[in-house]
């Protein structure tokens, strides 16, 4: 590609460069500028205003004593691992279903996937009706006559936070389900029938054969979900407001609160920072497999 | 020439039917055991995925005499379109009671020239970086794409530092330029791949016609890329109508785009609840990207396969 433009580089680029600006301006001025505005200034004792009065850690002491930051991080443990699992498992089951060569695919695909054009809010605010414990399906099933019927997830704050991964799954297996179609898709008709002519059940087939082979997929469905979890903002918001009390607050909420309402900037960018940690966790070892996988091929 | 040009089909059509006799799989009873399980299945899962639509409708149109008395499952005995009436024009959220209908402008006067800028800059970005590849450019381009993974709470405020600076805090254009920040890493990505499997021979042979940087975008590029642009513009339309965070820091009360007023109706506390209203604006806000979806079908599919797979 470059072979073509070799007199004149430079000049001839400038179009080039002119059209990248806004491009190396959010990766420079925003991304990294702004991420680390946000990490430095988290080792001040900003209040209303952002001041540079270093405390050094005073902050991260502060938040990791804070009860409700604690219970922010339990739960986004409990939601992201519980939605991890649920939604690659749902996610694939579903796609190994429509893979069967079914009538009516388009249909069904369609149905599992709708949830996803909508929003948190919306999705948030559908389930916090269906689980409404006075109106909602509690309140059917004991109109029903099981009077002892207990299914409240959204008013009881040992479980609130299940509840919301109801909800959660039910927008966001579509697009699992739609990744792992298109893996399946990509498998060799031939290893099928192999398999078939091995006399390999077909449940055998899918666990030790196609799904070793659906890795990359797989990775990418886990970093999606990943980068999804630790976003978790607008579904609890519109759900349960972080309540009842504080047992379903997420870390993204605690960022928001601190910033904006308790007008206590440094909390809030001590646990923004935290974020970006939690990320990059996840991050570092996937982009060290990505590029290391492609380097030895 | 021409006979023999001819007689092809014919000799096709001849194999064809010669072809027609016991193809294919060995066909099914219909009524098989793993078709009950299979579709059994099947319809089950998408009678759950339905159900919440399903009740979100019902519930919207009954009266709150009913919701308080019967099952949220039940169709309505009377259906009333009241709610719909109430959420569009009368709601209150606050002390403001004009309804859902002033989000929804917010929300189309955000969505549209977010999804334009958006798209603009990102095509021209992939474009340079398909097609014009400058030194350093792959850099930012990576550091774009790990910039995507970044919480956006990361990035909040720095942002309503700069927009303060330049005044467009609080306005509909201030929330304008953050979607279409947010919105370049996964289109640059889209729009990069998609140049980079064109033919490179095409571009070659523009350039020794003398076109430039703008003349091949405009005159090549852009007219063959057009499938990418309808997957540009329906990943934008239902990301930004469906944006709740940005909307709810970078605006006003009186410039909320429709999620976030949606959230201050339904979830206000004063007042009596009324479920069917409620309902009803959810519906309402919802709508947009519903029939995005329902319309696009398969580009939808293959938008969010292209954005998430490649990626």
């Amino acid at each position: 590609m470059s072979k073509s433009e070799r007199p004149n580089q430079l000049f001839r680029n400038l179009n080039a460069k002119v059209a990248s600006i806004p491009m190396i301006l959010t990766a420079l001025v925003i991304f990294v500028g702004g991420s680390a505005w946000t990490v430095l200034y988290s080792f001040t004792n900003s209040k209303l205003l952002p001041r540079l009065n270093f405390v050094g850690l005073d902050q991260y002491y502060r938040l990791w004593s804070t009860p409700r930051w604690l219970i922010s991080i339990e739960n986004l443990l409990v939601y992201g691992v519980l939605s991890l699992v649920f939604s690659l498992v749902i996610g694939f089951m579903l796609a190994a279903l429509l893979d069967q060569k079914i009538r009516f695919e388009d249909t069904f695909r369609t149905i599992f996937l709708y949830p996803f054009a909508l929003s948190f809010i919306v999705t948030g605010l559908v389930w916090q009706w269906l689980l409404n414990p006075e109106f909602g399906i509690q309140g059917v099933v004991r109109g029903l006559g099981w009077e002892s019927f207990n299914f409240d997830p959204l008013y009881n704050s040992s479980i609130v936070i299940y509840g919301i991964l109801i909800a959660a799954l039910w927008q966001g297996t579509g697009l699992i389900m739609c990744l792992m179609l298109a893996g399946l898709r990509g498998i060799d008709e031939d290893i099928w029938k192999a398999a078939r002519v091995d006399g390999i059940p077909m449940w055998k087939t899918y666990l030790f054969i196609i799904i070793p082979m659906m890795r990359p997929v797989f990775i990418t469905a886990l970093v999606i979900i990943a980068a999804g979890i630790v976003k978790v903002y607008d579904l609890v918001v519109a759900q349960t407001s972080g309540g009842p009390g504080i047992a379903s607050e997420v870390p993204a909420k605690y960022v928001y609160d601190y910033m904006f309402f308790a007008q206590n900037l440094g909390q809030g960018f001590a646990a923004s920072t935290m974020m970006l940690l939690s990320v990059v966790v996840v991050i570092v070892p996937w982009a060290y497999l990505e590029f290391g996988g492609k380097k030895r091929v | 020439m021409s006979d023999h040009a001819v007689s092809l089909p014919a000799a096709t059509g001849a194999i064809r039917l010669e072809a027609s006799g016991p193809r294919g799989p060995k066909p099914r009873h219909v009524f098989s055991r793993r078709n009950i399980f299979l579709y059994g299945t099947l319809i089950v899962v998408a009678l759950y995925y339905l159900l919440p639509l399903y009740v979100m409708v019902v519930t919207s149109l009954k009266g709150m005499p009913e919701i308080r008395l019967g099952n949220i499952f039940s169709p309505p005995l009377e259906i009333t379109f009241e709610p719909w009436v109430k959420a569009w024009s009368s709601a209150c959220t606050g002390l403001n009671c004009d309804g859902l209908s002033r989000g929804f402008w917010n929300s189309v006067r955000i969505t549209i020239p977010s999804v334009i800028l958006s798209i603009a800059i990102a095509s021209v970005n992939g474009y340079a970086l398909a097609n014009w590849r400058f030194k350093g450019a792959d850099t930012f381009f990576v550091i774009l794409i790990v910039g995507a993974f970044i919480p956006y709470q990361v990035m909040i405020y720095p942002i309503v530092i700069i927009l303060r600076e330049i005044g467009l805090y609080g306005s509909l254009s201030g929330l304008v330029i953050v979607h279409s920040i947010f919105g370049m890493p996964i289109l640059t990505l889209l729009f990069r791949n998609y140049f980079s499997s064109m033919p490179e021979e095409l571009f070659r042979a523009a350039r020794v016609d003398g076109a430039g940087f703008w003349g091949i975008y405009f005159r090549i590029m852009l007219p063959m890329s057009l499938p990418i642009f309808v997957v540009a513009i329906i990943l934008q339309v239902t990301g930004i109508w469906n944006d709740f965070l940005f909307g709810v820091v970078y605006t006003r009360p009186d410039t909320y785009p429709m999620t976030v007023q949606l959230n201050n109706i339904v979830n206000s506390v004063q007042g009596v609840k009324e479920y069917n209203v409620n309902m009803a604006a959810t519906i309402l806000t919802g709508l947009v990207p519903l029939v995005v979806y329902f319309i696009s079908g398969k580009l939808f599919v293959r938008g969010i396969a292209a954005g998430a797979v490649k990626g």
